[in-house]
């Protein structure tokens, strides 16, 4: 990628024009939320609207609790035996912390892609066909339908579908990564979950997926955890920033980046810390 | 550190490493050759006349009508054997009573060596014994046999101070001046003829159920007892093992409890194997009497408590080595628990696990103390699938154990033992290299 480009595309904001995000309705919302490890708590009740169709990104120093933030959205910090959360986070309105809630049934509303590819040693149609077969899937014209889709979602329809049976471990870095994305799709969910997705990435693999992000918005909600200012800026209409475990501002992008309303957002966007 | 100084440290350890090596495969040739050589000799031998009349008339193997042919050319060799030995009689009936006294023992044991030879004189009774219906079938053991007819032997403990001196002195002396004289020689020149050595290759050696407490015939009962109480332990020990710890690995929360039972399991895996026979013994067969008697499935089950703690403990290590990003994919996927384990983890954890069955597998097949009181008897016939359930059998490797300690003639059964080690080590290693090539083609699959 040409230098040129690089400069167009971290000043020109994913954003449209200046909206006013309050009036979407809120997918994911929470309240008062948090989250502790053991005693500690990494994320310190936070309120905040992720809204329906929009990318929002979350940037801050690390262990400024935004991945935690993330993750506690599917619930994957349940993995994490000392993990606890107070305070509410709602989904389509419903309290996903309740007793009762079904938390395989949230999973597959909810996808997911992690900081490293981290595709099954299976074949590249296993990969993909994971999630629909969980949800009892079987009928194989089905299966293939879905593989297709989702694998020209994710941009690789072209790049595997010579290759579908081989293993998905023999792709490169960029392409797994992509595969991550296609087999979260795969499970048609409501909002997409991406914890630093490019981190392990070459720049030509963090355009595509950054383009990918691009075409996906209005589709799903995609909330996006990076630490690369510049990406928050191309790829998400609204930005959060965190730091030690609080939420200090939240708004458009283009607002937080140029006017910020906080001191110490404008202290790590302009690089002063972190 | 100065340069010199580790590059002497590096060389120094490499050298070690090599010496070690070396060291361990130097232990491994002296081990396993004479495993080798003297087994491949209970399949591949030199087999006289008498082999091929036992396999005959025991187990209706081989041409009658050339067996009939080369009976009759063996007769006729040895007729003049009878021929002098009657000739003799006649000699010592003519005798005074005085002189024949001193011939008559000497020709009782005279015609126990040939019997040993030749097999029992044509024309008389069959002995009851099959031992006894048959001379040496083996050429190894027809050389000894010739010895014995040839020589005398006896002890000298003239010298106090030392261990008794084994002294031959030859038979003929014996007979000297008597028609018996030429029968040594002609014996001695003859002994071709007589027997009409043969290479052999016995494989059936591996099939065959044994006549007259192994004396005759092969292993067959002892390989199949073996594979019953191998796969059996196997049966019981791969999910229990497997599924202890995937409970330990997935669902248990850390805690005093869990660290406890971590605890045992080690505890367990040092745990002699002569306590868990016994065990086996007072809880399986007296306590909740599984079986009448001692059976492959109560030994069976004492083995598979002893492989226990290694296929939990082999099964642990691969499950916790799967990337937590595998089992974070699936659970994010929707994936439950058990579908995660099913689907992700245990397949990811495969190679790992069937390297510690295998372990297992190779330990179950060579125990022996723990199938003493439990399973094994010395002398038996091929079980059938079911009858598993409450017989006991022969296995190889008590029965390794047995023939050295309790057979009454354990010179003639020595190449059963070297089979019998000799089968067992082919069984682990065939076993081990079964399993390498498993866990190459699924960590092959596995990496894509």
């Amino acid at each position: 990628m040409s230098a040129a480009i690089e400069m167009k595309r971290a000043s020109s904001f994913a954003g449209h024009a200046e909206e006013d995000f309050s009036l979407h309705p809120a997918h994911v919302q929470t309240e008062d939320f948090s989250v502790f490890y053991g005693n500690f708590e990494a994320v310190k009740k936070v309120n905040c609207n992720f809204p329906e169709g929009m990318v929002t990104a979350m940037i801050g120093p690390s262990g400024c609790g935004k991945s935690t933030l993330l993750r506690a959205i599917n619930r994957m910090n349940d993995l994490i035996p000392s993990c606890r959360a107070g305070g509410t986070m709602t989904f389509d309105g419903e309290n996903i912390y309740r007793k009762d809630i079904d938390v395989v049934s949230l999973r597959m509303r909810v996808g997911m892609v992690f900081q490293k590819p981290n595709v099954f040693p299976k074949s590249i149609y296993d990969n993909i066909a994971y999630g629909p077969r969980l949800q009892g899937i079987k009928n194989r014209n089905d299966l293939d339908e879905i593989v297709e889709s989702s694998l020209k979602q994710a941009a690789i329809w072209d790049e595997v579908k010579d290759r579908l049976t081989t293993n998905a471990l023999g792709m490169s870095g960029g392409q797994q990564q992509r595969l991550c994305l296609a087999r979260a799709l795969a499970v048609k969910p409501e909002i997409l979950l991406m914890d630093e997705p490019t981190s392990a990435l070459d720049p030509k693999a963090t355009t595509k997926i950054e383009d990918l992000i691009g075409q996906l918005r209005g589709q799903y909600t995609i909330i996006i955890v990076t630490h690369n200012m510049q990406q928050a800026a191309r790829v998400s209409d609204l930005t959060a920033f965190m730091y030690e475990g609080t939420l200090i501002e939240f708004g458009a992008t283009r607002q937080l980046f140029t006017r910020p309303r906080e001191k110490q957002t404008e202290d790590y966007i302009t690089g002063r810390f972190g | 550190m100065r340069l010199e100084t580790r590059r002497l440290l590096d060389r120094a350890f490499s050298s070690l490493g090599l010496i070690a090596i070396g060291v361990m495969a130097l232990a491994l040739v002296v081990i396993l050759t004479p495993i080798i050589v003297r087994g491949s000799g209970a399949f591949i031998f030199r087999s006289t006349i008498e082999h091929r009349k036992v396999m005959f008339d025991q187990w209706d193997r081989g041409n009658a009508g050339r067996l009939e042919t080369a009976k009759a050319e063996v007769a006729a060799a040895r007729q003049p054997v009878y021929d002098m030995l009657a000739a003799f009689n006649t000699e010592l009936d003519a005798m005074p009573r005085a002189d024949r006294k001193p011939y008559k023992q000497s020709l009782r044991d005279l015609e126990k060596a040939l019997a040993g030879l030749l097999g029992p004189v044509p024309g008389e009774r069959t002995p009851v014994l099959i031992r006894q219906q048959y001379g040496a079938t083996r050429w190894d053991r027809t050389q000894i046999k010739l010895d014995d007819v040839l020589t005398t032997e006896e002890w000298d403990y003239s010298d106090p101070t030392a261990l008794g001196k084994l002294v031959r002195t030859p038979r003929v002396e014996q007979f000297r001046g008597t028609k018996l004289e030429p029968l040594f020689p002609y014996v001695e020149q003859n002994i071709k003829a007589m027997m009409q050595p043969r290479w052999t290759c016995y494989w059936q050696f591996l099939f065959d159920t044994s006549k007259d407490s192994h004396i005759f015939g092969g292993i067959g009962p002892e390989v199949l007892g073996t594979i019953y109480l191998t796969l059996g332990a196997m049966f019981f020990a791969i999910p229990m093992g497997v599924i202890a710890a995937i409970y330990l690995c997935e669902y248990a929360r850390e805690g005093r409890v869990i660290s406890f039972l971590r605890i045992c399991i080690s505890t367990l895996a040092g745990v002699p194997s002569i306590v868990f026979g016994l065990f086996g013994l007072a809880f399986f067969l007296n306590t909740i009497h599984i079986s009448d008697s001692k059976s492959v499935l109560a030994g069976a089950l004492t083995l598979s408590l002893l492989v226990l703690p290694t296929v939990i403990r082999a099964s642990e290590e691969a499950i916790l080595a799967v990337p937590r990003a595998y089992k974070e994919a699936a659970m994010s996927l929707g994936a439950g628990r058990w579908r995660t384990v099913m689907t992700v983890i245990l397949p990811a954890a495969l190679p790992g696990i069937l390297t510690g069955v295998v372990i297992s597998m190779g330990r179950a097949a060579g125990e022996t103390a723990p199938i003493i009181f439990t399973a094994a008897v010395s002398v038996g016939r091929p079980l059938l699938p079911l009858e598993a359930l409450s017989q006991p059998t022969p296995a190889l490797s008590w029965n390794i154990y047995n023939l050295c300690t309790e057979h009454e003639a354990v010179d003639e059964i020595r190449h059963v033992q070297y089979g019998m080690v000799f089968t067992l080590v082919a069984v682990v290693l065939l076993l081990n290299v079964f399993a390498i090539i498993m866990r190459a083609r699924i960590s092959k699959k596995l990496r894509g």
